[in-house]
């Protein structure tokens, strides 16, 4: 890595993850209207006093999805329900449970700086509206039958249950082997220049790959 | 070659006393406690076979599903079992009171165990995350055939030191070179046009270390380390998953402070600060300074394997010596935080 504006070798450095997660932060704000934003959240530690601000993570929570009953094989995002008349920007983006036949699934995604590997990590877990934590068999009947099969076929993806690295709880991590070189292959399609990939499109190019799995899919404007 | 500092680690074992916990006990009276010699380097859930049978009589009927309690905070399995008793043992017990549970796993704050094979996985995971962070790469670990790995695995869980040995270089990892010894203890050549020839398994001069750091954090100064109070949950501890970044600098010692601090940068060392103040970079002011200074984070006592470390040891040293079989080096720190 030369000016830490460029990635060449498909990691990251820690303040590469900051640059990079806000810059996909504001795309997402920008482009991917229908979800929530998501926000940054520092490493405030409680116990040590820390307060910094260069280090954090990536949080979108409380995303609802209704367990839909029916087959919906052209809509391969998630089924999120949205309440279209919140305007206000406001934090809490309360969403509305539409049918009340079906169970709300309530799901978190942390986007998570791993300093072993350099590349970021996503972490989730999905719950019912009274905290239950759900298993990951019905996590997977929430996602679109595409990321099931990509999970399934797939050599490269891992989902394992692991201790979140700051919150002390059990949260499902989605690991696919050999991010730095995907990132890499990335790269080099997308830029004529060898294999220089700028910070700022990092998280967009590889939560293009790593959201398809738990059905997450971003608009192609966020890679411009 | 094993040395000597490591054949005592391998040896370091901690005495339990394991106590049923009162709601699992369906049988009167109630069994006594079980005493188990537990090493320091294993695992929590790899003593069952040997917990269990003192007290399957007195079990309620039922599925199993055992874990583990230190005055009622729920053990992490995955962590060895002399990092927990470092960490949360400030004056350490002797025999370490535990209870057993083996219903009401609480699966809302532990990821769940299936026995050996949780363990083992968690093993090579996390020896698979130190290669990748010592040679760049995790491949000798990924390339290692399934009965080395097995062997492995085995050698760990029998503390069988001379096994491991046999074995552990088929890892080809990185070494650090000691820094306090003037020639090199292995015969193979050193690589001297820097750390690009990852497979030789020679001296390199390996730029980062695995590290996890456990933080329990005081806010007054302590006369006797057994007046510290117990931690309530697990978020009373901080614990950094982070290598440290070895620095070889001429003339110079990196110690096991200098790791540590590197790690709580902005807590204790050069860029401490309490928050809502700016970082002051030229600071003649001597008054001022020495109120930052009062300010900072202090170590206040850090273990590794059951020893009570001199800061100042370099930090070479400590790795080579002290560090896990998964090639992770364990600190639990004592720290007293930063005063406003």
């Amino acid at each position: 890595m030369n000016s830490g504006r460029e990635v060449s070798d498909g990691r990251l450095t820690v303040e590469g993850f900051s640059v990079a997660a806000r810059a996909f932060a504001d795309k997402w704000k920008i482009h991917n209207q229908s979800f929530p934003p998501w926000s940054w959240v520092p490493l405030i530690n409680r116990t040590l006093h820390l307060s910094n601000q260069e280090e954090g993570y990536l949080s979108l929570e409380e995303i609802l999805i209704l367990s839909s009953l029916e087959e919906s094989p052209e809509d391969e995002s998630l089924n999120v329900a949205t309440d279209c008349l919140e305007k206000e920007e406001s934090v809490d983006h309360t969403i509305l449970v539409q049918n009340q036949e079906n169970e709300a699934h309530y799901y978190d995604f942390h986007i998570v700086y791993s300093s072993s590997y350099k590349v970021p990590v996503l972490y989730f877990r999905g719950y019912c509206s009274g905290g239950q934590p759900l298993s990951l068999d019905v996590i997977k009947k929430d996602l679109p039958s595409c990321s099931v099969s990509l999970l399934h076929e797939s050599k490269w993806t891992f989902i394992t249950q692991e201790e979140h690295p700051y919150l002390n709880r059990p949260w499902f991590k989605l690991h696919p082997c050999g991010t730095e070189d995907w990132i890499k292959l990335l790269s080099q399609s997308s830029i004529s220049t060898g294999c220089q990939m700028p910070v700022d499109l990092y998280l967009v190019s590889w939560f293009s790959v790593v959201g398809q799995v738990v059905g997450l899919r971003i608009p192609l404007e966020m890679l411009n | 070659m094993a040395n000597e500092a490591v054949k005592y680690v391998w040896e370091g074992a901690i005495p339990l006393q394991i106590h049923l916990h009162k709601s699992d006990v369906a049988s009167h009276p109630s069994p006594p406690p079980a005493l188990v010699l537990a090493p320091r380097i294993g695992y929590l859930p790899l003593l069952i076979p040997h917990i269990k049978p003192y007290f399957k009589d007195s079990l309620p009927p039922g599925e199993d599903s055992i874990w583990f309690d230190y005055k009622g905070v729920p053990l992490k399995w995955y962590i060895p079992t002399g990092v927990l008793f470092d960490l949360l043992c400030a004056e350490p017990e002797r025999p370490w009171n535990l209870t057993v549970h083996f219903r009401g796993y609480p699966s809302n704050i532990l990821i769940p165990c299936e026995g050996e094979d949780s363990v083992k996985w968690n093993f090579v995971n996390s020896l698979k995350e130190a290669q990748y962070i010592i040679n760049g790469n995790c491949k000798n670990v990924m390339n290692m055939s399934q009965s080395d790995q097995e062997d492995l695995w085995t050698s760990v869980m029998n503390g069988d030191l001379d096994a491991y040995t046999k074995l552990s270089p088929k890892l080809k990892m990185a070494t650090i070179e000691d820094e306090f010894s003037r020639k090199a203890s292995l015969s193979s050549p050193q690589s001297r046009q820097g750390a690009t020839e990852m497979d030789v398994a020679g001296q390199i001069k390996t730029a980062r270390v695995p590290v996890r750091l456990y933080v329990r954090s005081i806010n007054q100064d302590f006369e006797n380390i057994e007046d510290v109070p117990g931690i309530d949950t697990w978020d009373d501890i901080s614990y950094l998953n982070r290598p440290v970044e070895f620095l070889r600098e001429e003339g110079k010692c990196f110690t096991l402070r200098n790791a540590i601090e590197s790690l709580l940068p902005e807590f204790i060392g050069d860029r401490a600060q309490t928050s809502g103040e700016e970082r002051s970079r030229d600071d003649d002011n001597t008054e001022e300074a020495d109120g930052l200074l009062r300010e900072m984070g202090e170590i206040k006592l850090a273990r590794i394997q059951g020893i009570e470390m001199k800061l100042e040891i370099p930090f070479s040293w400590v790795v080579n010596n002290l560090m896990n079989p998964e090639f992770y080096l364990h600190i639990s720190v004592l720290v007293k935080a930063p005063q406003r």
